[in-house]
């Protein structure tokens, strides 16, 4: 029996080994100098990169983080500090909740409130999807890390006479700042991969963005629109873009995991 | 101990001090409940938004949208039965093949495998499920489809061919690809809660079978599996959550075909790639509000399942450790 689980174990992981195998093998010859500089080539000429995607990518994530990273923080203090009985179980419940709303969805969302009534694609409404994704990781884990906070610590400020509120900003946040900002990462790893939400938001663009009222060019949605279209130097581009994407997201990974290391295992 | 908890407990003096709040108080205070009450706005604008655009196709269409087939966006006639057809089966064939390799890899994770292995396998879990659901469609398409045609196609079709399931072409492209990386998408989900589920259950349930004279695998059967029952129906759920919403990575091998086949030899659409694919190309109102009725019924659906599935996790952890993706 051990076996067997072990062997499941193996082959939900395998999946990983192989995909990574093979970005490295396709893309890996793609990723160049021109790669981060170059615009896009017109269809039928060889070369060209993604630096406009990729600039884009940097753009909409700044965005969603100026949105949705306030939002998300002063939620989180709100779900550890208040003493209602029922409303911050309410908001954690509609926080996981939203969380499982397939990306999708928030895109038609964004759609209904920012590009209808403007009547035009932007990277606003591309920037407000990926808020509202990350709104609730980042409410979740500000909670989560909030409450690791030693109670003594607080008591002592308290005891000292500041209010509360000072006593939060400057005792409570800045403990437990590293694994907010790890929390923080996790959320903006989470959103760089995003596509679904941009196919109709941020709607792509070939070549430099010119202003957040217009359509923006992005990562994963150049690498969608490369890999379903029929040129071979387009796919090795696409391969290329996704290892790009996949670096990006298992660094961010791997150092919110390094900077959490034994907070988790101390409460557990 | 949490904060919470010594909150409660300050002597009442300090208590009463703190109930006249100065302004600054009462300003933070505030801003917070805002922030976290316009999580619930949010909410409440998504409903009412797709609601509003949705009403052409509402109106035009009735119930008959969910269980009439024909999708012409020519003659604007809509029914979305392939759709949801196609979503139930994807996501029922990756609970098939997820389940069973999730609850086990779970079961290594958290009980069998020796400790110092743990972490790592724990952490390469976790990577999987951060995978964008992009580069999963980029390696569908060029790796997992071809080797579904020239492998796995063929050799379902010589052992089960007897059975409608496994009949017609094999084009690689099609159901049992979507099923198939649809599976690989959400076992790091169900492996990762189900862990985590089996984490939260007490110790004495164990220490109390292994007295018994149980051995390591009838403890977990009987005390640890038994004993997070729900909170493991709630693990699959939440992973069934995932499937029913999943978007590129499907779209990209699943075929794109409107139509109920009974094969999962065959192509097939679902709600999430409808929309993905024909969103932009909605021309007129109805057609648009076809879609996003779609997107909000896969809206109400995933939240039904997502609270289900919480509301069951949280039987077992409590609700204030957050259950990690």
């Amino acid at each position: 029996m051990s076996a067997l689980t072990a062997g499941s174990a193996l082959a939900v992981v395998l999946p990983l080994i192989l995909l990574f195998g093979f970005l490295l093998h396709q893309g890996a010859s793609a990723v160049n100098v021109d790669f981060f500089t170059r615009l896009p080539k017109p269809v039928g000429e060889a070369g060209g990169g993604m630096a406009n995607a990729i600039v884009g990518s940097l753009i909409l994530i700044a965005l969603a983080a100026a949105l949705g990273l306030p939002l998300g923080i002063l939620g989180g203090v709100y779900l550890t500090e208040s003493r209602d009985p029922r409303l911050p179980w309410l908001i954690r419940f509609v926080a996981d909740v939203l969380n499982g709303v397939p990306s999708i969805v928030i895109g038609i969302f964004a759609y209904t409130v920012i590009v209808l009534p403007m009547r035009r694609f932007s990277a606003l409404a591309g920037g407000v999807a990926l808020a509202v994704i990350m709104l609730p990781i980042v409410l979740r884990t500000t909670e989560e890390m909030m409450r690791l906070v030693p109670a003594s610590l607080r008591e002592a400020a308290l005891a000292l006479g500041l209010p509360e509120w000072k006593v939060i900003l400057r005792v409570v946040l800045p403990t437990a700042r590293a694994g907010i900002i790890t929390g923080v990462m996790v959320a903006i790893a989470r959103v760089a991969g995003e596509t679904a939400p941009l196919l109709f938001t941020a709607f792509g663009n070939r070549f430099w963005h010119q202003r957040l009222d217009q359509p923006i060019a992005a990562l994963p949605l150049q690498i969608f629109a490369y890999a379903i279209a029929p040129f071979d130097d387009w796919h090795r581009q696409a391969w290329a873009g996704a290892l790009v994407l996949i670096a990006l997201v298992f660094l961010v990974s791997l150092a919110a995991r390094i900077a959490t290391r034994g907070r988790y295992s101390a409460v557990r | 101990m949490t904060t919470a908890a010594a909150s409660r407990s300050l002597p009442s003096a300090v208590v009463s001090a703190r109930t006249r709040r100065g302004w600054g108080d009462r300003l933070f205070r505030g801003l917070t409940r805002g922030a976290a009450l316009s999580l619930i706005l949010l909410v409440v604008a998504m409903i009412i938004g797709m609601a509003g655009a949705a009403m052409p196709s509402f109106r035009a269409f009735g119930w008959r949208f969910l269980y009439t087939s024909t999708w012409d966006p020519v003659a604007e006639t809509f029914g979305a039965l392939p759709f949801v057809y196609g979503t139930l089966v994807s996501s029922l064939l990756a609970l098939v093949i997820a389940v069973p390799l999730g609850l086990g890899a779970a079961i290594f994770l958290a009980e069998l495998a020796p400790v110092w292995i743990r972490p790592p396998i724990t952490f390469l879990v976790e990577l999987v499920a951060a995978v964008p659901s992009v580069v999963f469609g980029l390696w569908g398409i060029f790796v997992l489809a071809p080797w579904i045609r020239n492998w796995v196609q063929p050799a379902l079709g010589a052992s089960l061919g007897f059975l409608p399931l496994f009949q017609g072409p094999p084009y690689g492209v099609g159901m049992l690809a979507a099923g198939i990386i649809l599976a690989i998408m959400i076992v790091p989900f169900i492996t990762a809660v189900s862990r985590e589920v089996l984490l939260a259950v007490p110790n004495t349930q164990r220490e109390a079978a292994l007295g018994l004279g149980a051995t390591r695998w009838e403890t977990t059967r009987i005390a640890v599996l038994r004993y997070g029952k729900s909170g493991l129906i709630g693990a699959v759920l939440l992973g069934l959550g995932r499937a029913l919403g999943e978007t590129m990575a499907v779209t990209m091998v699943i075929g794109n075909r409107p139509e109920v086949a009974i094969s999962l030899f065959a192509p097939g659409y679902t709600m999430a790639s409808v929309i993905a694919n024909e969103f932009t190309e909605a021309t007129s109102d109805l057609y648009l509000g076809a879609l996003i009725e779609i997107g909000l019924l896969l809206f109400a659906v995933t939240v039904i399942v997502n609270a289900l599935a919480r509301l069951l996790v949280w039987s077992v952890g409590g609700a204030v450790k957050q259950v990690r993706e």
